[in-house]
């Protein structure tokens, strides 16, 4: 029988491997979209400042983001940062940090839209019905926030999961370079090692983010008014 | 709701005096005083930008306003008086823009005001609420949504939100402006039907037929203060100002 290659990913240490490099992946993603979640929520509503200074601070700030590529960031906090101030930054630190800033100021863009986008009518209405500010903010005004915000912030995280892959390039030991080191090791005797490997992580990708890619949808559709 | 004898003038339910409103440094109510009495239907007319919102939105507190009283039943609103929040559980106000609140069912936004803000019991509300929709025709509507909703049945289902409260007086700001006009009828019909049973309203409005016939009293503003007061047969037929003949004249086509 031809080798099919199959076995590099089969063997019990490989997948353990890449079962750690997994869970390198899921960390570095937790994290940075913990932190961007409760950052976002303070760039956010610091958006909808109606100082022109600080908004037009925090704007650039977001727009930096968008434009410069994600990698230029990584890159510049990991090989400049430690040039610039000695410090031995490692990767995965860099690479929290760069996704938490990066997924601030998109969690708070996202805060920002839901919470603007409620007409002023809806609270006065309410107002007018007698209710008091807790509750019209309770009733009113953040079940509709929540409505317009969760699937766009279920989207990012998703977009967070698979962006986290580019620790690959500041040393991080995520699943992506696992599988590139058991490719390497595997080359000479078995050059299907690469399909195998890089499919097999392409399912994991899929088995997380499909499911949160399909709640988003299920909720929008649910809420959809 | 209860029944309410028509027209007793006894009764002063709504006093305003002096009452001034300005934003920024302009003045957009300037020294308004106006007496509603228990019962009365009082229609507001006058051209646009004459302050008739505003001094809807002074009533229950929705503009803060820079001088002069407002007395309900009276006791003085706002500041020092009865609290703007318990004052709007009794002085309804329905909107020109029909904004039902879009995540909840026609029941549950017509139960919100009574449940959160009057705390009253969910199963006394709940009879009342379908009581009052059965009453606009829209009791078969309840568990829909308001974007399933024509714009004539949203604002209906607008004042039974108001309605529901229990108001001693209700504020209209041209509730049937942004209708369609083959929608505007099933609503001024409502507005109709409150008024034969003697509640108490303030409404501004164009439609000029639906005055005639609703009103007891009409108040013409002008540029920010009340220009006539005349019963409402009176000044149809002879207005007694120059400024509301020219306003009446823009209505007819010769
Ligand atoms: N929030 C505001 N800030 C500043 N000026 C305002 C504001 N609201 C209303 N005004 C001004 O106050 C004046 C009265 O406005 P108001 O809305 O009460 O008029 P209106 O009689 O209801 O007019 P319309 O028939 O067009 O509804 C207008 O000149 C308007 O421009
Ligand atoms: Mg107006």
């Amino acid at each position: 029988m031809p080798n099919s290659g199959i076995d590099a990913l089969l063997s019990v240490n490989n997948l353990t491997r890449l079962g750690q490099g997994l869970a390198v992946t899921l960390k570095l993603s937790i994290i940075s979209i913990a932190i961007s979640l409760a950052l976002g929520l303070i760039y956010g509503i610091a958006m909808t400042t109606k100082n022109k200074l600080l908004y037009g601070l925090l704007k650039l700030y977001l727009e930096a983001f968008r434009v410069i590529p994600l990698l230029v960031w990584l890159f510049l906090l990991f090989f400049g940062g430690a040039r610039a101030f000695g410090a031995d930054t490692d990767g995965f630190t860099a690479s929290v940090i760069v996704f938490s800033m990066w997924g601030t100021v998109e969690m708070g863009d996202i805060i920002r839209g839901a919470v603007q986008s409620i007409p002023a009518c809806q609270r006065l209405s309410a107002e007018a019905l007698g209710m008091t500010k807790a509750r019209i903010y309770r009733h009113v005004i953040i079940p509709q926030a929540v409505r317009r915000f969760t699937p766009a912030a279920i989207n990012l995280v998703t977009r967070m999961i698979k962006t986290s892959s580019l620790a690959v390039f500041v040393g991080v030991t995520e699943i992506l370079r696992v599988g590139k080191q058991i490719i390497e090791f595997n080359m000479m005797k078995n050059p299907m090692a690469s399909f195998w490997i890089y499919a097999f992580i392409f399912v994991v990708y899929f088995i997380i983010c499909y499911p949160v890619s399909r709640l988003s949808k299920r909720l929008e559709a649910k809420w959809e008014y | 709701m209860g029944i309410l004898a028509r027209g007793d003038d006894s009764v002063e339910i709504l006093k305003i005096k002096g009452l001034k409103k300005t934003y920024g440094g302009k003045t957009v109510i300037n020294g308004v005083d106006l007496t509603i009495s228990r019962g009365e239907v009082a229609v507001v007319l006058g051209p646009s930008g004459c302050g008739k919102t505003t001094l809807l939105k002074c009533v229950n507190g929705l503009e803060s306003h820079q001088g002069g009283v407002i007395l309900f039943n009276g006791q003085p609103l706002g500041e020092g008086g009865l609290k703007w929040t318990l004052a709007r559980q009794k002085i309804g106000m329905v909107f020109q823009s029909y904004d039902l609140f879009p995540h909840m069912t026609v029941l549950s936004n017509v139960m919100l005001g009574p449940l959160r803000a009057q705390k009253r019991a969910k199963d006394e509300v709940y009879a009342q609420a379908l009581e009052l929709l059965d009453r606009v025709g829209l009791s078969d509507r309840r568990d829909d949504y308001p974007r399933q909703l024509s714009g004539g049945q949203k604002q209906r289902i607008a004042i039974v939100r108001a309605l529901c409260m229990n108001p001693e007086l209700m504020l209209f700001d041209e509730v049937t402006a942004s209708l369609d006009p083959e929608m505007v009828r099933e609503v001024l019909d409502v507005m109709m039907g409150l008024a034969k049973r003697g509640m108490t309203m303030l409404i501004v409005t164009h439609e000029m037929e639906f005055a005639k016939a609703a009103a007891d009293r009409i108040i013409f503003m002008d540029e920010g203060v009340i220009a006539e007061e005349s019963e409402a047969g009176d000044f149809f037929k002879s207005p007694r100002t120059e400024r509301a003949k020219r306003f009446l004249n823009t209505f007819y086509f010769d």
